[in-house]
């Protein structure tokens, strides 16, 4: 088992700097995303983690171009794919990027396919409009990467409408259409939320299994701490449109330096027989992005708030190589006895 | 024993086209205690939520008895039996937009069962409303509010405290977490497990997340394709799963855990839940068994206390031999 720490100056297949989102609407200005930074390693999978409404699915959408603007703005920021900003242009090249060298699947199969076009058409689409196949030969691709991803009878499948598809495999389809110019990037938002644990454990073991065959560097969005045990490599975690958490996977589960992170792992039903342990809720719901708190936006929910959060945002400290959390408590004065917290290293 | 509710080999078939019946519910016999938590669980299509809505009569039952208090249920519902029958026997749905009508203040949904019943004078309702929305953590001033002001989580209460302001005996919950968040799934699950041990509540939990469910279950059942096979203590069954169903849902279960998740072997099942039309004989999980045997697909195993090395479990496996003696 390789730490992730060691390998974490791999090239990064996008690296996405200070990335701010808003969004007008007739309560005011959304402030959905402030001030993202990560990076996505060739081969690998990034978590990004949390509640509804906190900005995770808005971030990765407006690296993909997919945000209506007007309402949305991007103010800030940019999204290097191997070096080129893709953010800061007006329109984005749909062709070239889009499909093309980052695919995307998302939480609703049912929803995202049209139910008026035959699934082996859908997935030759993409290979027509990006790749020139012919019609024909894009179809053949196509039935080919039904059968990758472990739909039987695929010829047969592939000439079939959308409402003739379980949940699963519609999800595979999207899937099969997602890879199909075998991007360097796959954006999964919520792959398997909407689908039983039984279905869900086949799509996740689907994901790794392409990903190691194509090299693929995945971003999987996510609310649920237990698939992100199971896939990710390294892991964000936003609250309130901001990162306050990142590091490898371990470091998240094993060294969490956030109340927040801690938070989300308490309210997990945990694996002991002690029915006390786990299911500790977060009480309270996140603050409105309209306004988002002048401080730390967890304050008015951590239980270990300190008076200074209130008004002072907290900075980013690097509590071990690679591994940042973005709260007071890693001040060097501050109080240092907070249960299950990680800290640095003292000197 | 003093089952609250009992329902006796009930079923529930659909027709669907010339001589295609989908068995839904096939032949189910569960009795709840009085004060008891039972998990209901299974994968979609397994006919969970059917089971729930047949039982409280929102759909007309095929076959079978449902007694509650020892009192048998009508076989079909008259509008005037609903509305006795809601005093004692009320449901939360699983999907918090879509159970609201988006047309009725908060105060009018949560009142609306006392207001029909008629006993209660209008200031006396809003007092009642008022204090319910204060018990499921939500404001009085919340009242006058319509559904879509608020979150998934605080419609998911709202839809708590309608059922629960009746003050019923027996709740049918029907996957009550499944949309929420995993933050906001513990606060429900926390919520109704206080209001459980205030009210003396009985209830059926329906849900498809094994691990959640553990919290708040006295027994648990596992249904597939329209029969249980698999019956419990909540942690007998969580941590020693006999069926072989239940111990790849089990396992089929991510952990919050990456060191576990590296070890683990895939588990993954191989092919779906098939439909559940015109079922012949054997067991109906023999297609998708890793343990499949000769006897599986012409005999269907009964649900029976077997002997599974251990404390006797009821179980519909034949990989057990049943347990002689009053059942």
């Amino acid at each position: 088992m390789s730490m992730a720490p060691s390998s974490a100056n791999d090239p990064a297949v996008l690296e996405v700097t200070d990335l701010h989102v808003e969004f007008d609407t007739y309560g005011g200005i959304v402030k959905a995303v402030r001030g993202a930074s990560f990076n996505v390693r060739r081969g690998k999978t990034l978590a990004i983690v949390g509640e509804s409404g906190c900005g995770k699915s808005v971030t990765v959408q407006s690296v993909m171009g997919l945000i209506p603007m007007p309402p949305g703005r991007i103010t800030k920021g940019t999204a290097l794919l191997d070096g080129v900003d893709i953010v800061r242009r007006k329109v984005i090249d749909g062709k070239d990027i889009r499909g093309n060298r980052i695919g995307m699947i998302f939480q609703d199969p049912m929803s995202s396919l049209n139910p008026t076009m035959r699934i082996g058409d859908q997935i030759a689409e993409t290979l027509h409009v990006h790749r020139g196949y012919s019609k024909a030969d894009a179809f053949k691709r196509a039935v080919e990467l039904l059968a990758l991803t472990n739909i039987r009878e695929a010829e047969k499948r592939a000439k079939q409408y959308p409402f003739s598809f379980s949940g699963g495999m519609l999800q595979r389809a999207m899937i099969a259409m997602a890879i199909a110019c075998e991007p360097d990037l796959l954006i999964a938002d919520e792959p398997s939320t909407a689908l039983d644990v039984t279905i869900q454990a086949q799509i996740l073991d689907l994901l790794k299994e392409l990903q190691e065959r194509n090299n693929m560097a995945i971003i999987l969005i996510t609310h649920d701490l237990a698939v992100v045990a199971r896939m990710a490599d390294d892991v964000v975690v936003m609250y309130a449109g901001e990162i306050v958490e990142k590091g490898s996977v371990d470091d998240i589960f094993y060294r969490s330096a956030h109340p927040y992170t801690l938070g989300l792992r308490a309210a997990m039903p945990s694996e002991s027989r002690h029915v006390e342990s786990g299911l500790q809720p977060i009480e309270g719901s996140p603050p409105d992005t309209f306004n988002p708190p002048p401080g730390c936006s967890y304050f008015a929910r951590c239980p270990n708030a300190m008076r200074l959060c209130e008004r002072n945002p907290p900075p980013r400290f690097e509590v071990s190589p690679h591994h940042y959390s973005n709260c007071w408590l890693h001040e060097p004065g501050a109080p240092k006895d907070v249960d299950g917290l990680y800290f640095a290293e003292q000197p | 024993m003093s089952a609250l509710i009992e329902s006796k080999a009930l079923t529930k078939h659909f027709k669907i086209g010339r001589n295609q019946i989908v068995h839904a519910v096939d032949d189910v016999s569960l009795a709840i205690e009085d004060k008891e938590i039972v998990g209901l669980v299974g994968e979609s299509g397994s006919g969970k939520s059917t089971f729930g809505k047949t039982l409280l009569g929102l759909h007309r039952k095929t076959a079978g008895e449902v007694y509650f208090e020892g009192e048998q249920l009508p076989d079909i519902y008259k509008p005037a039996d609903f509305q006795r029958y809601a005093q004692r026997i009320q449901m939360i749905f699983q999907d918090p937009y879509s159970s609201l009508n988006p047309r009725m203040t908060v105060g009018e949904i949560i009142g609306e069962g006392l207001r029909l019943r008629g006993d209660s004078e209008g200031a006396a309702i809003r007092e009642a409303v008022a204090v319910w929305l204060e018990r499921v953590g939500l404001e009085r001033g919340h009242m006058s509010r319509y559904p879509h002001e608020f979150s998934g989580g605080q419609r998911q209460r709202v839809g708590v405290a309608r059922a629960l302001i009746m003050q019923p005996k027996f709740v049918v919950c029907d996957e009550p977490i499944s949309a929420l968040d995993v933050s906001v799934q513990a606060q429900i699950v926390r919520l109704l497990g206080e209001l459980k041990d205030s009210l003396g509540l009985t209830m059926l939990f329906i849900a498809h997340d094994l691990s959640m469910v553990r919290y708040v279950s006295d027994r648990i059942a596992v249904m597939y394709m329209g029969a249980v096979v698999e019956l419990g203590p909540a942690d007998d069954v969580y941590f020693e799963p006999k069926h072989p169903y239940t111990q790849i849902l089990i396992a089929s279960n991510p952990r919050p855990d990456p060191r576990s998740e590296r070890n683990r072997k895939s588990v993954a099942i191989t092919g779906e839940i098939s439909s559940p039309l015109n079922i012949g004989s054997g067991c109906r999980f023999a297609n998708r068994c890793p343990h499949v045997m000769e006897v599986c697909r012409a005999d269907t195993p009964g649900l029976i206390l077997r002997d599974c090395g251990g404390s006797p479990r009821e179980v519909a496996c034949h990989l057990y031999e049943p347990i002689a003696g009053p059942n």
